[in-house]
């Protein structure tokens, strides 16, 4: 059984259609990275499964469980399990909140009354190679890093088994990036953690993510594995999305194959293939509709696929 | 040198603040030529936004400029009277910020705001709307009549980032700042933006100094690189020099920590351990010491002196200097 299915999953804030129906699983231990442009729906989908966006149709079950639609009350005792990184680091720590009392805040909103708070904070900034005495700063203390890195370490305080990671790496200097992907990748291994990241650095999904989905408008349009979609990518989307990653090489050859155009409006989605305007693939077929298919599980929403 | 635009000489700025004077930038030297474009790399705290402030004047109140010259075009921008800097911000340099979110004004149409900014022009009404509908064609919003009536919130932020980059160089300026222009965006845009401007560049043949810790872009972009650290330049060069033959520990690590260099699925990615020293305490010797895996005695004794290695390379490291490695 997997730890996270996400089936079918629509949401809509009014007349505005952000999730089409996306479905997806994540297993236990695995990294599961969501990619596509500003505006396809990433943070939605994650916000949805941690119940902090609506969810009007569709399933969210964890551990077998279905928990979209379910009440703040019980999603209190699951939120032992789900752990949110949000993508503001510094933003989503409260300024006047010294870090002992941030990364302690878990275990009192859970009613853990045993613990001793003091140990737990140590061992939860030791854990993220913060030193002990950064338990006694506030927010604005911290360096970018830092402060990703006390997110980590809230995120962990409650042992979970799955972190919902909002562009855990946006705005750090490329030193402080491999540091903290060194420590996500360390801990998943100690800990079995399953992780959704969302990103859009290309690179950053290399070494971290074992699937990946690549999303636009609101739906999944290509799903295999990282190491399959590098290879070889099928959907023209995804071929656009990788050629557009600059190498730090600059005799580096590309071959970029530009998009077209701009996002459309989520108002007026494109009849056919919703990618099919900007596409520079695009043949007489793809006025039809895609559906999702699956073959040796890569999944693949595109009637003129690239072999 | 008549083709030098802007030339930066031994600049040191300090923020005098309650723990003593915060050493931002020291003794940085380089120079933009006439229509090159020229990347400034490094992290955060390097100084960027400290230089980019300084070369524009637009400095907090608590900034002293103890020693150097900013010279545009020949003439040191330090000793201007504001006056005289006003007419040369926005006319002959302009400037991109990072945010395209928070750049414009969200009440006023983006037709009024590039009105706005053609104050100093004698051109009619109409001349003006036109110019500016010419500007947003030329960065490519398409049905550019029509969208000068939107708002900022009616645009994607890609366009956004592209209009602020139409309104900069609507005066024709001889250099353009581009301080992180793409970090807020996500990969197509970020291509479509580094396209954008290198056509731009060469349609309007201006200098444009491109501040980014992204070093893909940096390759993709530029001619000549500065990379800094810490308030320094630790190294300058041409591009090609500079990712295939770097000449400070700095660079070389900062190259191989991009991940996009690391093809295969690495296990334990590179990093730099340590932190960057104190701007307000600072240790004798090279700035990099404590992080470097090749310092020496000497490192710690000396400030290592940017010094020319071969034409146009600079590195500020005792490793390139034959009687120290010995």
């Amino acid at each position: 059984m997997s730890l996270l299915d996400v089936k079918n999953l629509k949401t809509s804030y009014g007349p505005v259609n952000v999730l089409a129906g996306v479905s997806f699983t994540v297993e236990p231990g695995e990294t599961y990275a969501l990619v596509g442009e500003s505006g396809s729906g990433k943070t939605t989908v994650i916000r949805a499964i941690a119940g902090l966006a609506p969810a009007q149709e569709g399933s969210v079950k964890f551990d077998g469980r279905e928990i979209r639609g379910a009440s703040e009350r019980e999603l209190r005792p699951l939120r032992k399990d789900i752990a949110m990184m949000f993508q503001d680091p510094v933003g989503s720590l409260s300024p006047r909140l010294t870090i002992r009392s941030l990364i302690t805040e878990p275990y009192r909103i859970q009613g853990m009354k045993d613990r001793d708070l003091d140990a737990e904070a140590k061992r939860l900034l030791e854990m993220v190679n913060l030193p002990a005495h950064f338990a006694d700063r506030y927010p604005y203390q911290l360096s970018g890093g830092q402060a990703r890195r006390v997110g980590v370490a809230r995120a962990l305080a409650l042992e979970p088994k799955l972190i919902l990671a909002d562009e855990p790496t946006a705005g750090l200097d490329v030193s402080v990036q491999g540091e903290l992907l060194n420590l996500m990748n360390d801990l998943r291994e100690r800990l079995g953690l399953a992780m959704v990241i969302i990103t859009h650095n290309l690179n950053v999904v290399r070494h971290v993510a074992d699937r990946m989905g690549i999303m636009y408008l609101g739906r999944l349009v290509e799903e295999g594995t990282t190491e399959a979609i590098f290879k070889e990518p099928c959907h023209p989307y995804t071929r656009c999305l990788l050629s557009a990653n600059p190498e730090p090489d600059p005799d580096a050859r590309l071959e970029r194959i530009a998009l077209k155009g701009e996002p459309p409006s989520l108002l007026r989605r494109p009849k056919g293939c919703e990618f099919r305007e900007r596409c520079p693939f695009a043949q007489e077929i793809c006025i039809q509709t895609p559906q999702w298919e699956v073959a040796n599980g890569h999944g693949l929403r595109c009637l003129a696929p690239l072999s | 040198m008549t083709d030098t635009l802007l030339e930066i000489d031994r600049l040191s700025v300090d923020y005098e603040t309650a723990r003593g004077d915060l050493k931002a930038l020291r003794e940085i030297s380089f120079d933009v030529r006439k229509g090159e474009i020229v990347g400034i790399v490094g992290e955060s705290g390097c100084g960027k936004s400290t230089l980019i402030s300084s070369i524009l004047r637009l400095t907090a109140p608590n900034t002293r400029f103890r020693q150097g010259a900013v010279r545009f075009k020949g003439q040191d921008l330090l000793q201007l009277p504001e006056r005289k800097m006003r007419d040369l911000r926005g006319s002959d340099i302009s400037i991109v910020f990072q945010d395209p979110m928070q750049t414009h004004n969200p009440v006023l149409s983006i037709g009024q705001q590039m009105l706005d900014i053609q104050h100093r022009s004698k051109a009619s009404k109409a001349e003006k709307r036109a110019r500016a509908a010419q500007m947003l064609g030329a960065v490519g919003i398409p049905d550019p009549e029509a969208r000068l009536a939107q708002f900022p919130h009616e645009f994607s932020g890609g366009m956004r980032q592209r209009i602020a980059i139409a309104m900069a160089l609507m005066s024709e300026p001889d250099l353009l700042i581009a301080d992180e222009p793409t970090t807020a965006l996500d990969a197509t845009l970020e291509v479509q933006i580094i396209e954008r401007l290198q056509e731009l560049q060469q349609q309007f043949d201006c200098a444009i100094l491109f501040i980014s810790h992204h070093l893909g872009v940096i390759a993709e972009l530029c001619d000549r690189v500065v990379v800094m650290y810490a308030g320094a330049v630790v190294e300058s060069g041409e591009v090609r020099e500079i990712f295939h033959d770097p000449k400070h520990p700095y660079t070389r690590r900062l190259i191989d920590c991009d991940p996009g260099h690391i093809k295969e699925r690495a296990r334990v990615l590179p990093t730099i351990p340590g932190e960057v020293p104190d701007l307000a305490n600072l240790p004798g010797g090279c700035i990099f010491r404590d992080r470097c895996d090749q310092a020496m005695p000497r490192c710690a004794a000396e400030v290592p002196p940017l010094t020319q290695l071969k034409d146009g390379h600079h590195a500020a490291c005792w490793l390139n200097h034959k009687e120290a490695a010995e």
